[in-house]
């Protein structure tokens, strides 16, 4: 068979760059290199070690950040931590309530999730939906032993019963409010800032049952 | 997208690539221990097969079933030409179904067009190939295949070569093709180009000697030997010789160019088996992009409330 | 209406100055300005065109056989309404219009319906079959008096069997109305050949198949001394094939359908089979050209073509619906549209395309008249400022594959009288 080069990047749709931030910073570049820094430990901590860990990210925003805690966890441990991504597109809840949305990519490591200790990386835990819907999508990929959840803001407003087991800052928000999160890989710079929803539609609105943004829930 | 998907030119270049997006990420699922998503449970898709086509409906079969849509088979061979108004009648109980879909193949040209437009049905209609006329999903999964091997179409050369006067694959293919940016070189005896096909945007040549070594894609069309007691050259031998893929002809392709074939292939007749099985040959993967890119389109068309990328004024 | 006698006040004979025309005992009386009733009938006709009635040389009346599709009756009275009060039924019925039982059949069934006079048309061979000519002379003999024969639908593609024809017609002054088709050019043809067929992937139906066979019969027809009438005129080359036969001084005659003069063959993208039809819609430049040659006289006549189909005829896929379009009741709406405004023709011209040539080629001696007294009172009355959206709904005829079908269009019959007697009055049925 001839060789296969790699397809166009899917990973980052032209769209996905979000505008210079409006509204109050909450957390600057160094903030979230720290709060990074923490859930990594804290992973270790709590897995004894880096046996079975594997991270997945929920994409967008969720991806860069298990390569970034993988990375913590490897210089920590010296020793190559999987990540992956884990697209919940099709596994919405609303996914019948807009238009087809394009899939983001789903990229388990080789040595696939069962019996493994996975992590789900996301950028903002907000109404839950999103993680019942990786939830989901994890059970049609295999079997972990356990599953844990670390994401770079906690910013309330839950609407189904799950939490997250390591949090970079809990941000108490009102529902009018939308939470922002721009990262290096994806926007050019790193920072979380707060602002009134004062957009409708767009990247930044709403709570994440209703954006149609992949990198939802910010 | 559009809500129907009738031919290849109702796909923006935008359309396109998201299909090919969509289809990369879904062909991963083959991979994987459980090959079914959740995204059409509760749709129902109907494949209505006028026509003979098993591997068209395995592969619309399983890329409905992979995304858990509720999938019937309806044959309705040979009542097609003869008695016309069973396209509409079987359009009207298919209503009645509340089909989601209809998958169509049809010996008429435009039959699915007519499905789509007559009032018979509300379902998106998905052309699985009308008469001489398109055969979009083809096209779609054949430029899947390309892009898998060679990145980014645009000024890639594809040479088509064969019986383009009968060929829905070729039309679907010269269209898609131009709107990923393509070159296209229709190659085939001036008896089995189609008349005006120089208000194609694309490339023709009765030589094909002189057009493969500058080839990236070489695809070989099916040609029917019954062509031959219609005069459209004058025997399979000369056709084979003056145009058929072998060896010799196969050596004059450059190092990455591929060969395809959209099937059934008649071996001896426009391809010869050693060039059908070389390591150049993707024709056998064609087969698996098939089912991811079918999926693409199922899932873009049928996933959500509206197809892919319809902004509220298209909806409208 | 009981009178006798019917005064048409203030109507423009052939488009010209207002004149009053009365009428009595089915002949015209008197036409000056300035006509005294005396206790006639009065139609107020201030402003509208006063032509003789029209004269279709080509219509499917499809009885017997098709009466699903139309009768005598029904097909009739859209004629009417379409200002034509005579038409020349086409032979292809079924049982095809083959002897002079079946001609004779159609005939009384028109005289009885009453809407407007039917010349029926011979077959030229025995059940369209192109095999063998059928008693042409005993169609000429019979009551209704055929001279027009035609295998219509069909090509008389055998040089042999049209040689006869055109030959043998001469016995009894008939013409031979050929459907051009070369049939091995054509077989499965679907829609013009051109860019758009080899698109849409419909087989083509290409413009030398009409050609060729309208070149040989001119060869044909100016070899054997006979008449020949080219039905449905539908290409560029055509025109120019059959002015060079008349610049000969050959005794060639051509008709145009309304459809050809204002439809296109990228119609066919639809795939709607509404626009499907024999001989195909064809290009701009060939509608072009078919105006050109029905202004300057090169196609004699307007013939509608009219083919009516029944519904589940035409809600199919394109390969599977039948040829045809109806025609009658929009006819003279099309031709104000594509020639009058558009400067191409005189109303005295449509006259003479649409009722006095018609009716000379078809030898039907009581129309297509002048608009004189003591001439058969065989007249219509239209209103050329008058505009409709095309509803196929409101046609008399028994079928809706009316290809005008939300189009806006010109004008509209008023009134037509078959000698004498109101057809249609105020636009309906009298
Ligand atoms: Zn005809």
């Amino acid at each position: 068979m001839p060789t296969q080069p790699a397809p166009p990047d899917a990973t980052a749709p032209p769209d996905r760059r979000i505008p210079a931030p409006q509204g109050r910073t909450v957390l600057d570049p160094r903030d979230i290199s720290r709060a990074l820094t923490r859930i990594s430990h804290e992973i270790l901590e709590r897995n004894k070690g880096a046996t079975d860990l594997v991270l997945l990210g929920i994409p967008t925003g969720g991806v860069p950040l298990a390569r970034r805690v993988a990375e913590r966890i490897s210089a920590v441990e010296g020793v190559e931590v999987p990540v992956g991504s884990l697209d919940v597109t099709m596994y919405r809840d609303d996914l019948r309530m807009r238009p087809a949305r394009a899939l983001l990519p789903t990229d388990i490591p080789p040595d696939g999730i069962d019996d493994k200790v996975v992590v789900l990386v996301d950028d903002v835990l907000y109404s839950g939906r999103t993680i019942r819907a990786a939830l989901d999508a994890m059970n049609d990929v295999g079997r972990p032993r356990t599953v844990r959840l670390a994401v770079l803001v906690d910013r309330g407003h839950r609407d189904l019963p799950i939490r997250a087991d390591f949090v970079g800052k809990n941000l108490p928000t009102s529902l009018a409010e939308t939470v922002v999160v721009r990262l290096q890989e994806i926007d050019g710079a790193d920072g979380v800032t707060i602002a009134a929803d004062t957009i409708s539609g767009g990247t930044t609105a709403g709570t994440d049952t209703v954006t149609d943004h992949p990198g939802e829930g910010r | 997208m559009k809500r129907h998907l009738l031919s290849a030119a109702d796909l923006s270049r935008d359309d396109a690539e998201l299909v090919l997006r969509t289809a990369e990420e879904l062909r991963s699922l083959a991979d994987r221990p459980i090959k079914k998503l959740p995204a059409l449970r509760g749709r129902t898709v109907v494949n209505l097969f006028f026509e003979d086509s098993t591997r068209t409906r395995i592969s619309f079969e399983a890329a409905a079933k992979r995304l858990s849509a509720d999938v019937i088979n309806f044959a309705a061979k040979g009542s097609s030409l003869s008695k016309g108004e069973s396209l509409k009648d079987t359009a009207l109980t298919l209503e009645a179904m509340g089909a989601d879909a209809i998958v169509v193949r049809h010996a008429a040209s435009g039959a699915p067009h007519r499905l789509a437009t007559a009032g018979w049905t509300g379902s998106s209609v998905i052309n699985a190939g009308d008469g001489t006329h398109e055969h979009p999903t083809q096209a779609l999964l054949d430029a899947f295949t390309m892009w898998r091997h060679l990145g980014a179409l645009d000024g890639r050369r594809v040479a088509i070569v064969g019986d383009v006067l009968h060929s829905r694959v070729a039309r679907s293919n010269a269209l898609l093709l131009r709107t990923l940016g393509a070159e296209v070189t229709l190659v085939a005896p001036p008896t089995l180009l189609p008349v005006g096909v120089d208000g194609w945007n694309v490339e023709t040549s009765y030589d094909v000697d002189s057009v493969l070594p500058k080839a990236d894609v070489v695809m070989m069309l099916r040609v029917q030997g019954e062509r031959m007691n219609a005069s459209y050259f004058p025997t399979v031998r000369e056709y084979s010789r003056r145009y058929g893929l072998d060896a010799r002809r196969m050596a004059q392709l450059q190092d990455h160019t591929i060969v395809m074939h959209p099937g059934p292939m008649v071996r001896g007749m426009e391809i010869t088996a050693d060039v059908a099985d070389s390591s150049r040959s993707v024709i056998v993967e064609q087969v698996t992009n098939g089912v991811a890119v079918r999926m693409a389109v199922l899932y873009l068309l049928l996933g959500g409330s509206e197809p892919a990328g319809t902004t509220e004024r298209d909806a409208a | 209406m009981s009178t006798d006698r019917t005064l048409i006040r203030g109507a423009r004979p052939l488009g010209g100055d207002a004149a009053d025309v009365l009428l009595r005992g089915g002949v015209i009386a008197e036409v000056r300005a300035g006509l005294d009733a005396e206790g006639a009938t009065v139609v107020d006709a201030d402003g509208l065109v006063l032509l003789p009635g029209l004269v279709d040389l080509h219509t499917h009346l499809r009885e017997p056989g098709r009466e699903d599709a139309e009768t005598v009756e029904t097909g009739t009275r859209a004629a009417a309404l379409g200002g034509f009060t005579a038409v020349h039924a086409m032979a292809n019925t079924d049982p095809v219009a083959d002897t002079a039982g079946v001609v004779e059949q159609v005939w009384r069934l028109g005289q009885s319906a009453g809407h407007c006079d039917v010349r029926p048309v011979g077959a030229v061979t025995i059940g369209l079959a192109g095999q063998q000519l059928a008693e042409l002379g005993a169609m000429a003999d019979s009551a209704a008096a055929v001279r027009v024969f035609s295998d219509d639908g069909r090509c008389v593609s055998d040089a042999v069997l049209m040689r006869r024809a055109l030959e043998y017609v001469k016995a009894f002054d008939g013409v031979v109305a050929q459907h051009a088709q070369e049939p091995r050019l054509t077989e499965g043809a679907q829609m013009n050949e051109g860019e758009l067929s080899g698109r849409l992937g419909l087989r083509g139906w290409p413009a030398v198949a009409e050609e060729a066979i309208i070149a040989r019969d001119c060869l044909l027809t100016a070899h054997v001394g006979s008449r020949l009438h080219v039905c449905h005129v539908s290409t560029a080359g055509s025109v120019e094939i059959i002015r060079w036969a008349k610049s000969k001084g050959w005794n060639v005659t051509a008709e145009v359908t309304p459809h050809h003069l204002l439809l296109t063959d990228d119609l066919a993208a639809t795939y709607d089979p509404l626009y499907k039809v024999n001989p195909p819609l064809r290009t701009h430049a060939d509608v072009e050209a078919v105006r050109a040659g029905l202004a300057d006289g090169t196609i004699d006549v307007v013939a509608t073509d009219h083919a009516p189909h029944p519904h589940e005829d035409k809600d199919c896929e394109w390969a599977a619906a039948a040829f045809g379009m109806l025609g009658l009741e929009t006819a003279l709406s099309v031709v104000q549209h594509t020639m009058v405004d558009a400067g191409l023709l005189t109303w005295a011209d449509v006259a003479d395309r649409m009722s006095r040539t018609p009716a000379r080629i078809g030898r039907v001696s009581e129309h297509g008249r002048p608009i004189a007294a003591g001439e058969p009172a065989n007249l219509v009355l239209y209103d050329p400022s008058a505009s409709r959206v095309v509803e196929p709904g409101e046609s008399a005829s028994l079928s809706r594959n009316n290809p005008y079908t939300g189009l806006e269009l010109p004008g509209r019959v008023v009134h037509t009288f078959l000698r004498g007697t109101p057809t249609v009055h105020e636009g309906k049925p009298a």
